[in-house]
């Protein structure tokens, strides 16, 4: 008896949980398929779900009318950019966060996420001001540091908690063993978090890849990435669904694909801990 | 060359002041035991010998210069952990070679000191494993491996066998003291089982709350503890002892018997009492004698042939020439 109800609950709990799941993906999937339709049809009430001709003229004409690939490199370029350079500065910190904390180290952790709690717009005078005075405006480099900066308490804050399982004992065993400090961190610390070193790579990439208000505002051309690529087609003049949807579709295809692919190592990462 | 020198060491952990002043040498190719209950210091003593901890005031000679301000990697001292602290993501011939490696050592002096040490600790056929695919006493030989490459001026073992079962225990310990025999190096062991300390040291330290309560070889600390806490805690079963009247016809406030040196007779003895339990270890017996008048148990060590059972009343006698006597501040009295 007790299988059967568990059986039932099971299948249950698979209904649900898939419910749950069409139910996020849905825009996601409202998109892919509008971006196959004519601007008509796109707007068509009742809604068309799949009974409509496909056709990939928006693409065409997206491809077209921007240079898609242009956008591409620079997401590729902030995104990447900001999580390495964040990454390089996030493990020493996180490592003296967890190896050797002080009394205030709790508060200066708690303080750094507090900055995630900002609107983001409350500083955007002051930095827009900042990228005109040192000519950022418009670059991919001062892009990498304002993201970088935007999403390191989370890359510290991950960091932290995967180091804080690693046992202190085999640091200090590579300090009698004659290590420095880089070389402890070099060839011990950081083999040994590569799992949870990948998570946070994966996670603040995707962030980064997404981040719209600080690429949007501080951008033109030069350095427009895919989200500033997307906006172009949200326009006054008139909405283009269907070629939004294509533009949109373009844009998270990639980071889509790529957490297809990482969805393993993303689980793993932000549960880590909990499920050990 | 391995002598090292505590003088006037004390460490504090905030207000705590876990190590007060302690002086300390410890002589170049001495194999020395640092014993006591948990939370006696032991441990904080050694980390301090290492510098994974910083000492509060005082200095640390190793072989005649101050090492006080001198970083763990550049003590040349090596350390075996309790938890071995192997490398998890290195195969055992990197593990061993880490040292080295950091030494900047060349290649083909690297290899042939790992393989040197892998054959003295039968690791050979366990060179490119790792270490999660190796047993307890695989991993800890590892440790050790690591720790004897880099030829350390002292090795400091801190509890090296405590998360190992009781068989492989014995069976390390005789490698390490084999080890030591061998490489005649400082080696300073620290642990919590007196009967490690016993059997391998050549200087026991006797800590209790970071104050080192006697200093000497095992046969001196058996034969002549210093004070209550030495005689109650080196020997096994515990010494004996006793109060009041019995302990006044000797002149001290307490006396110790330990239970191997009382006699066990059924019909005559100085005292007697009922038997509460009997231990049988085949090679001999313990006997925890109740109603005796002098101490609430009194344990007696006899031969393993001997059969009494609980219940039964039996005579004892202590032999008079080896009475530990205490004065009231608990010290010996000579």
């Amino acid at each position: 008896m007790a299988r059967a109800v568990t059986t039932r609950r099971k299948s249950l709990n698979t209904a649900l949980a898939w419910a749950v799941g069409l139910l996020i993906f849905f825009p996601i999937l409202w998109t892919i398929l509008t971006s196959f339709k004519t601007e008509a049809q796109a707007i068509a009430s009742p809604p068309l779900f799949l009974n409509f001709d496909w056709t990939l003229e928006n693409y065409a004409i997206v491809q077209e009318r921007s240079d898609y690939m242009r956008f591409l490199w620079n997401s590729v370029i902030i995104a990447g950019g900001s999580t390495i350079l964040g990454v390089i500065i996030a493990v020493p910190a996180a490592w003296a966060m967890a190896f050797v904390p002080s009394k205030r180290t709790k508060d200066i952790l708690l303080w750094m996420l507090s900055t995630k709690m900002l609107p983001a717009v409350g500083v955007l005078y002051p930095i827009y001001l900042l990228f005109i005075r040192l000519g950022l405006l418009d670059t991919r480099g001062g892009l990498v540091v304002v993201l970088m900066l935007i999403n390191l308490p989370i890359i510290v804050w991950m960091l932290y908690t995967y180091f804080r399982e690693i046992p202190g004992e085999i640091l200090e065993a590579a300090r009698m063993d004659g290590a420095t400090l880089k070389e402890e961190i070099l060839y011990v610390l950081t083999p040994m978090a590569i799992p949870g070193i990948a998570s946070t790579v994966l996670l603040n990439f995707i962030l980064a890849w997404n981040e719209a208000f600080w690429t949007l505002n501080l951008t033109a051309v030069d350095a427009a990435p895919l989200t500033a690529f997307i906006a172009s087609y949200s326009s006054p003049e008139g909405l283009f669904f269907a070629k939004l949807s294509a533009a949109s579709t373009m844009a998270i295809a990639p980071i889509l694909i790529l957490g297809w692919f990482s969805q393993k190592q993303l689980v793993r990462g932000l549960t880590f801990g909990a499920v050990k | 060359m391995g002598r090292i020198q505590l003088k006037s060491v004390t460490k504090s952990f905030g207000d705590v002041q876990v190590i007060p002043p302690l002086d300390l040498t410890i002589e170049d190719g001495e194999f020395t035991v640092f014993v006591g209950p948990s939370g006696c210091g032991k441990s904080t003593l050694l980390r301090l010998i290492a510098g994974l901890e910083d000492i509060t005031s005082g200095s640390i000679d190793i072989d005649g210069s101050d090492a006080t301000d001198v970083p763990p990697a550049k003590r040349g001292l090596a350390m075996v952990f309790q938890s071995y602290a192997l490398y998890p993501h290195m195969t055992v011939r990197k593990n061993i070679a880490f040292p080295l490696r950091m030494a900047k050592l060349d290649q083909a002096e690297i290899d042939k000191r790992v393989e040197g040490a892998a054959s003295v600790l039968n690791l050979s056929d366990y060179l490119n494993r790792r270490p999660g695919q190796l047993s307890g006493g695989q991993r800890q030989r590892v440790a050790i491996g690591r720790a004897i490459v880099r030829e350390p001026a002292a090795f400091l073992f801190d509890e090296p066998l405590s998360n190992l079962d009781a068989a492989l225990r014995v069976g390390m310990r005789l490698e390490i003291s084999e080890l030591h025999e061998r490489l005649a190096t400082t080696m300073i062991y620290v642990t919590h089982d007196q009967v490690e300390a016993m059997t391998m040291a050549d200087k026991i330290v006797v800590l209790q709350a970071g104050v080192i309560e006697q200093v000497g070889t095992p046969l001196e600390l058996y034969r002549t503890p210093r004070n209550l806490f030495v005689a109650g805690f080196i020997g096994s079963p515990r010494m004996n002892f006793i109060e009041g009247p019995e302990a006044a016809k000797h002149g001290a406030r307490t006396i110790g018997i330990r239970p191997e040196h009382i006699g066990v007779s059924e019909t005559e003895g100085e005292w007697s009492g009922v038997v509460s339990v009997s231990e049988h270890l085949g090679s001999d017996t313990f006997f925890h004698v109740h109603e005796t008048g002098l101490a609430e148990t009194i344990t007696v060590r006899a031969d393993g042939e001997v059969g009494f059972r609980h219940g039964d009343r039996i005579h004892l006698t202590p032999r008079a020439d080896v009475i530990h006597r205490f004065d009231a501040q608990g010290l010996r009295i000579e």
